[in-house]
């Protein structure tokens, strides 16, 4: 397991693996590397107060990331801006990264629209709730990228790559099997994201599989590599590593980030039904956050005032978030009827005909 | 008589079929300690081990998959989809194999499954997670598919579907799940095979299930009160369709109107109309109706009371049959 920085916070240096990493580290500045950091305190800080806004009936559901902060903003800032990132439901982080507003998301969960964002503005496409689909269209979109020419081209401006998120429990789908097949045929631009929170919803990972992930793979006809998920350093310089073979025409990559679902799978979850609360004590010990932060002071690349600024953004964000949602208004009823077809269809045409007369007949009628 | 809700009505009928029949299994995700994410199976892989209360990887191609070898080896999986959204990754495998094995094995080959699926909206969930898929397989030759609306029918159509030798896909209405009543620990007199009056009535038919029953009995209160006499029809076999009881009750009302959350177009509700029309023409004096969803991807949860049909809806539906 590649990993660039302890638990405590110490930077592993040398070993065999970690070496192959470290330049992609070195070549950050501390601007960058503070820039992970905030990163990491603020989505962490939307997940708190979405949760908080579900207990509070203003969302149906949230699926939180806690934990696998690192491994979404290591793998968001690994990415280039033409990369495209096809998303599961529960990569905030991610999409924190691509510069999406967590409103967006929350609408989704809020029950005003089923995704309602444009794929292309940020080049982060819609949340898929069908476990393992998006692995496919992740490596779809990658065959289209090669057929524009636009892998292995040297021009670091042009070369895009795909990135596909997915969980643990999501590699038991045959969908996922598929798009590693294709990818591998096809020799498509795709890194596959594996985030390893080992568990799917009550299922503990050995249900999906009997090899470490990573090793799957291999099987495939591509690399894969297991990373410590809780290690913002790793995942960055692992991902980059992954998205620069895919971009230069290497063909596809299997990331998988070892990490823990620190909370329950959604706020409709019960895990104390189904897991011992240990298990999670022991894997408090390496929060993503903590260990960062550690390492940032230690070294000095950001002291006090710095860590200060970041938790008022934090407060700012999360008042963001609270007041958008609160404000965020009912969609007009008849507008379910606008977007089904792109062309006009008669049977909806005059289904919204009726919908609006029925809906007038009660006007006024009220008692 | 006790009273249950409809899902520990179904949780002790699947334990009365475990215990009568050492080969029924039951598999689905998250079923074992958590018991299903609603709870159905909730105690059962404690009571009868790994072995028969199988918590699967999650796929649900492969669920369904290898409950046909499971089938083929003597067994009788009851297998679990999560949610109706999830079924389509099983879909190939439910209409291509399921359906068709007893045909093209000219007989010698049963499938004793049964794929149950909590249904229908009204929850406030995310998308997939409130569809009414039941036309899919109603119009797929092979399958039995049924869907109860109360704990009795739950109770009791849960251990005849396992009981019978052909494949059921058992729809339970999701919303409904923690809706109590009696239940009777007498052996059922009526077969889930066939269609109930649940309220009878002179003036119109309203034929439902699962989830709407309830609707389209609280709309037949409703009309009540304003003098009119509604009939209430629990299909609950939408495949086989008992046309004996929806013929005879529209025969008497002479108008019938047909209550789903599904979107209308291609719907059941378009096969109960036309068979009807069929054998019953002459007793007809109004064309059947429909009242469903509308033909959209079912909306997010904020639109799903606009979408759904409520007891307005039918009684709209209503109005229009006695309108003509
Ligand atoms: C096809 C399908 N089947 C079942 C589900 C229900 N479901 C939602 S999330 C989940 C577990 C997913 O686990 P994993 O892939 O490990 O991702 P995680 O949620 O842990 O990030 C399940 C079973 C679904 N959404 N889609």
């Amino acid at each position: 397991m590649i990993q660039l920085l302890t638990p405590e916070g110490q930077r592993v240096e040398g070993g065999t693996d970690a070496a192959d990493y470290t330049a992609y580290v070195d070549a950050l500045s501390d601007e960058e590397l503070r820039g992970f950091y905030r990163d990491l305190v603020l989505i962490r800080r939307v997940d708190t107060e979405a949760t908080a806004l579900q207990r509070q009936g203003e969302l149906g559901i949230w699926a939180s990331l806690l934990g696998q902060e690192a491994a979404q903003v290591g793998s968001g800032r690994a990415l280039a801006p033409q990369d495209h990132a096809f998303p599961t439901y529960r990569e905030h982080g991610v999409a924190w990264c691509r510069g999406v507003d967590p409103l967006n998301l929350l609408g989704m969960f809020r029950g005003v629209n089923n995704g309602g964002w444009d794929p292309a503005e940020k080049n982060f496409h819609l949340y898929t709730i069908i476990i393992g689909a998006q692995t496919l269209h992740a490596t779809g979109y990658a065959m289209g990228i090669q057929r524009d020419g636009a892998v292995g081209t040297g021009d670091p401006d042009r070369d895009a790559a795909v990135i596909a998120y997915f969980g643990d429990g999501a590699t038991a789908q045959g969908d996922v099997s598929e798009a590693f097949t294709f990818a591998a045929v096809m020799n498509a631009p795709v890194v596959f994201f594996c985030q390893n929170n080992q568990w799917a919803i009550s299922e503990p990972s050995e249900r999906q599989t009997r090899i470490p992930l990573y090793q799957r793979a291999r099987g495939f006809g591509f690399p894969g590599v297991r990373v410590d998920g809780n290690d913002v350093l790793a995942v960055y310089a692992v991902t980059k590593h992954a998205l620069e073979e895919a971009r230069s025409g290497q063909g596809p990559f299997l990331v998988e980030a070892y990490t823990y679902r620190m909370g329950a799978h959604t706020t409709s979850d019960d895990p104390t039904k189904y897991r011992v609360s240990a298990d999670v004590e022991v894997w408090k010990l390496r929060d993503p956050i903590a260990r960062f932060k550690a390492w940032l002071a230690r070294e000095g690349r950001a002291d006090s005032t710095f860590f200060d600024a970041v938790e008022a953004q934090a407060d700012e964000l999360a008042l963001h978030v609270r007041r958008g949602t609160l404000e965020m208004p009912d969609p007009d009823a008849p507008s379910m009827f606008d977007h089904v077809y792109v062309e006009p269809h008669p049977l909806l045409a005059a289904e919204r005909e009726q919908f609006v007369a029925y809906h007038a007949s009660f006007e006024g009628s009220h008692s | 008589m006790t009273q249950l809700t409809i899902a520990k009505a179904l949780t002790n009928g699947l334990r009365a079929a475990m215990e009568k029949d050492p080969k029924v299994v039951l598999m689905g995700e998250d079923i074992g300690k958590l018991g299903g994410v609603f709870r159905v199976t909730e105690g059962l892989q404690k009571d009868f081990g790994e072995e028969r209360v199988i918590d699967t990887p999650l796929a649900e191609a492969g669920i369904v998959g290898t409950a046909v070898g499971l089938a083929l080896r003597g067994y009788r999986p009851v297998v679990e989809i999560q949610f109706d959204g999830f079924v389509y990754p099983a879909f190939d495998h439910i209409v291509s194999q399921v359906a068709k094995m007893r045909a093209r094995s000219l007989g010698t080959v049963a499938m004793p499954i049964v794929i149950r699926i909590p249904v229908g909206g009204g929850i406030g969930a995310v998308e997939h997670h409130s569809e009414s898929n039941e036309a899919y397989f109603t119009h797929t030759a092979g399958l039995k598919v049924v869907c109860v609306s109360n704990p009795e029918d739950a109770y009791w159509g849960i251990q005849q579907a396992i009981a019978t030798d052909d494949p059921v896909v058992f729809y339970e209405p999701k919303r409904r799940y923690w809706d109590k009543g009696e239940v009777g620990i007498d052996a059922p007199t009526r077969g889930l095979w066939s269609a109930a009056v649940a309220r009878e009535g002179t003036d119109c038919t309203v034929v439902a299930y699962g989830p709407m029953v309830k609707t389209c009995l609280q709309a037949a209160q409703a009309a009540a009160e304003e003098g009119r006499s509604l009939e209430v029809v629990d299909l609950r076999s939408l495949s086989p369709l008992d046309l004996d009881t929806l013929c005879a009750s529209v025969e008497k009302t002479g108008r019938m109107v047909v209550v789903h959350e599904a979107s209308t177009s291609g719907g059941l509700g378009a096969e109960i109309a036309a068979a009807v029309t069929q054998r019953s023409f002459h007793h007809l004096e109004a064309p059947v109706l429909r009242v469903g969803g509308y033909n959209l991807p079912y909306p997010p949860s904020r639109l799903e009371e606009d979408f759904l049909p409520d007891l307005d809806r039918v009684l709209d539906g209503v109005d229009r049959a006695l309108a003509f």
